[in-house]
């Protein structure tokens, strides 16, 4: 049985090819039943896998050596242990939800069977991200999920922001992949072995080196893991790299949804939590994922709390949401940051696909302020959108409340002196957090509406394609908290160790509730009781809202930083230097040797029959003499 | 012995070549061509009659009649060039200048 588990890629990947070579010959419901048959097929067979990984078996297959390079042996396999189980779970389920979902959303787009493809590859890719049983086979999958996160971002790409939007994402994940690279590297010349086993096994070994970098002895191990970590930065976009995933709003919403919300961006805590016996050898390493995690999980969540866009501002929770995550894998309690991923996933897709739905409504407008009412015009969407900001609030009895709770928990009761520091900050964001959903919810679905006549005449509510998959990710974000990943992936990453008794998680728990609820109040308070207090907020606070509004200028001093120089660089030196002088010197100066060649040679074709005799004879005496002289 | 064979077969060869290099009557050209021909003949029946290998002797009967054709196509070249030009001497054809 072992053996058939590599259908669950193998699936998607069909599908892509057929829809990719046919899909424009065929009608839109081949294309729809070619799109999600592989989806579905791939989540049954995932089920069967994770059944039996939940009767206790760990499934390891080797298909065949994929590179054999001396001591280089890369095999082409799958690994499914628990930590994988709750990855297929999430990305097959997901993936199929919205699928369904984006049978209604692209209704009609012109690149229909292209966009399917596309996605169908994404899930090919992510699947492959997450089974492999080796690092090589995760980079591949890494690479491959970010180059279809681009072809998607880029999907209308007759608008000029989209496509610049998936440069950007491209881009700015090169930077962090290359540093994912050169700790793969610098893993395997010390380890001899890339396979997750293997490295596990002697990873101790590794333990005391050092190494020089630039004339600086450091610890191995914390080299690697950190260099790893890059690679999470720019795929998880956390600072400094976190720029972007709010430019890749530009995509169509469902692909937010799947890619830029529940699967891709989460790779990079997967990666963590996957070699999580490396970084727990390094205290410094796990002491940078813990603080880039609060950090950035603060900082967006200020920034979302400014943004009109609604897209946007659901773009800066996921960085957040994902900070957190990485701020639990920090504390070592990789268990809580999967489990954090996994309820993440679900509600934080429902969130863009009821934005999606706003969308639909809304003929593409995205600013919540010419939104309001909403709650009229489309009863499901208000429903399912209030239940994930419930979840993602933190209301207890929903499956966010649950993970978050945890990680906030591991953060009080760490053992690590900075622990009480990340709690507060982790406290802050929840609140914050709490405040920015409901702040849409309050803006966009309550109210009155503030569009012209002939929008709201256009307000509706979205296909039941669309709200199928919304209300059955409503079920998903209230129930997926009771099943407690956290227990369920024990075996694999081990159990965060806490310095304090159990009895304080009530305390925890009590301050979380409490947060959360008054960002909601907060968020009622401003938009519903006062509608006038945010803008008198917003003018006494005018430095902070325009630092916040234009993203703490991250963008802009990157321009500055980067773009302008290159520019800058390859107008004078590379233009006008390289370009024009070596290049073209090289490709006009050939020809002109030519010609100048020929026309000295000429003058030597007298036509005179004697002249050339005269030549053969002065020839034939050289060769003569040479010969002679030898 | 086979020195003042030689010495007359590279005697008349570079009379040949000279006469070839100096004259500008086609004529003459070619009649110079056949003297460095035979110069060539020479040293090859001598060389052969010194080695006791007759082949050379065999192969210079060959070159005679390869030399003789030789002239026959060379006079006819030269005759239609002056019927058709008048022109009889090397210097009146460069229409091959460079």
């Amino acid at each position: 049985m072992e053996k058939f588990y590599f259908l669950i890629p193998l699936f998607p990947l069909a599908g892509f090819f057929i829809n990719l070579f046919f899909g424009r010959f065929l009608k839109i419901k081949a294309v729809n039943a070619i799109a999600i048959a592989p989806i579905a097929l791939s989540f049954i067979v995932s089920l069967l896998a994770v059944w039996e990984v939940l009767s206790g078996k760990i499934i390891e297959y080797n298909l065949y050596t994929w590179i054999l390079s001396e001591e280089l042996k890369v095999s082409f396999g799958y690994l499914i242990d628990e930590l994988t189980a709750v990855m297929l779970i999430v990305v097959t389920l997901v993936s199929l939800l919205v699928h369904f979902y984006s049978t209604g959303y692209m209704h009609g787009d012109p690149g229909y069977y292209r966009y399917f493809a596309y996605l169908n590859l994404f899930v090919f890719s992510m699947l492959m991200l997450v089974m492999g049983n080796n690092v090589v086979q995760l980079y591949f999958g890494w690479e491959a999920v970010g180059l279809c996160s681009y072809f998607l971002i880029g999907f209308w790409y007759e608008k000029r922001s989209a496509s610049d939007a998936g440069k950007k994402a491209f881009i700015v994940n090169r930077i962090g992949d290359f540093g994912f690279l050169l700790g793969i590297l610098l893993l395997f010349v010390n380890l001899q072995s890339l396979n997750y086993g293997d490295i596990f096994q002697k990873v101790g070994l590794l333990q005391d080196k050092e190494i020089t970098f630039l004339l600086w002895n450091v610890d191995l191990i914390t080299v690697i893991a950190i260099l790893l970590f890059c690679g999470a930065i720019g795929k998880s976009a956390q600072l400094p790299l976190h720029v972007w995933l709010p430019d890749a709003m530009e995509g169509p919403t469902p692909v937010s949804a799947l890619i830029h919300a529940a699967t891709m961006v989460t790779a990079g805590v997967f990666m963590v939590a996957r070699l999580n016996p490396l970084y727990s050898l390094s205290e410094v390493a796990l002491m940078v994922v813990a603080f880039t995690g609060a950090i950035t999980s603060f900082m967006a969540a200020t920034i979302g709390v400014v943004q009109r866009d609604i897209k946007r501002i659901i773009a800066y929770s996921t960085i957040s949401q994902l900070g957190y995550m990485f701020l639990a894998c920090g504390l070592a309690a990789y268990g809580a940051g999967i489990f954090h991923l996994y309820t993440h996933a679900f509600f934080k897709a429902l969130l863009f696909l009821c934005a999606g739905s706003v969308m639909h409504a809304m003929a593409g407008e995205l600013d919540i302020f010419k939104m309001g009412g909403l709650r009229k015009y489309m009863p499901i969407t208000y429903l399912t959108f209030l239940i994930a900001a419930l979840t993602i609030a933190g209301v207890p009895g929903l499956s966010g409340f649950f993970s978050k709770d945890e990680i906030l928990w591991f953060a009080y009761a760490s053992p690590m002196p900075y622990g009480k520091v990340l709690w507060i900050l982790a406290t802050i964001t929840a609140f914050l957090t709490a405040f920015y959903t409901f702040r849409i919810l309050f803006v966009a679905f309550h109210g009155e509406f503030r569009g012209d006549e002939h929008l709201r005449k256009h307000l509706h509510e979205s296909p039941t394609s669309m709200t199928i998959p919304l209300l059955l990710l409503a079920v998903l974000s209230i129930l997926a908290g009771y099943f407690s990943v956290t227990h369920f992936i024990e075996p694999i990453v081990g159990k965060a160790v806490t310095a304090l008794p159990h009895e304080d998680e009530k305390f925890v728990m009590t301050i979380s509730i409490l947060v959360s609820l008054s960002g909601i109040g907060l968020a009622w308070f401003i938009y519903i009781c006062k509608p006038h207090f945010a803008d008198a907020i917003k003018s006494r606070f005018q430095f902070i809202y325009r630092v916040l509004w234009n993203k703490y200028y991250f963008d802009e001093l990157y321009d500055y930083l980067f773009v302008k120089p290159t520019i800058y660089f390859s107008r004078t030196v590379v233009e006008k230097i390289t370009d024009r002088g070596i290049i073209e010197g090289i490709v006009n100066g050939v020809p002109k040797l030519c010609y100048i060649a020929g026309k000295s040679m000429r003058n030597l074709q007298t036509g005179f029959m004697q002249h050339y005799a005269i030549l053969m004879i002065i020839g034939v005496c050289i060769i003569l003499f040479i010969i002679f002289s030898v | 012995m086979i020195n003042d064979y030689l010495l007359l077969s590279i005697t008349l060869f570079t009379i040949g070549l000279i006469g070839f290099l100096i004259r500008r009557d086609l004529i003459v050209m070619l009649m110079c061509l056949e003297i460095m021909f035979n110069a060539v003949n020479i040293a090859f029946a001598s060389f052969s009659y010194y080695s006791g290998n007759y082949t050379g002797q065999i192969f210079v009967l060959f070159s005679i009649a390869v030399a003789a054709s030789e002239a026959a196509v060379g006079l006819a070249i030269v005759l239609a060039l002056v019927r058709s030009t008048g022109i009889n001497h090397s210097d009146g054809i460069k229409n091959l200048r460079g």
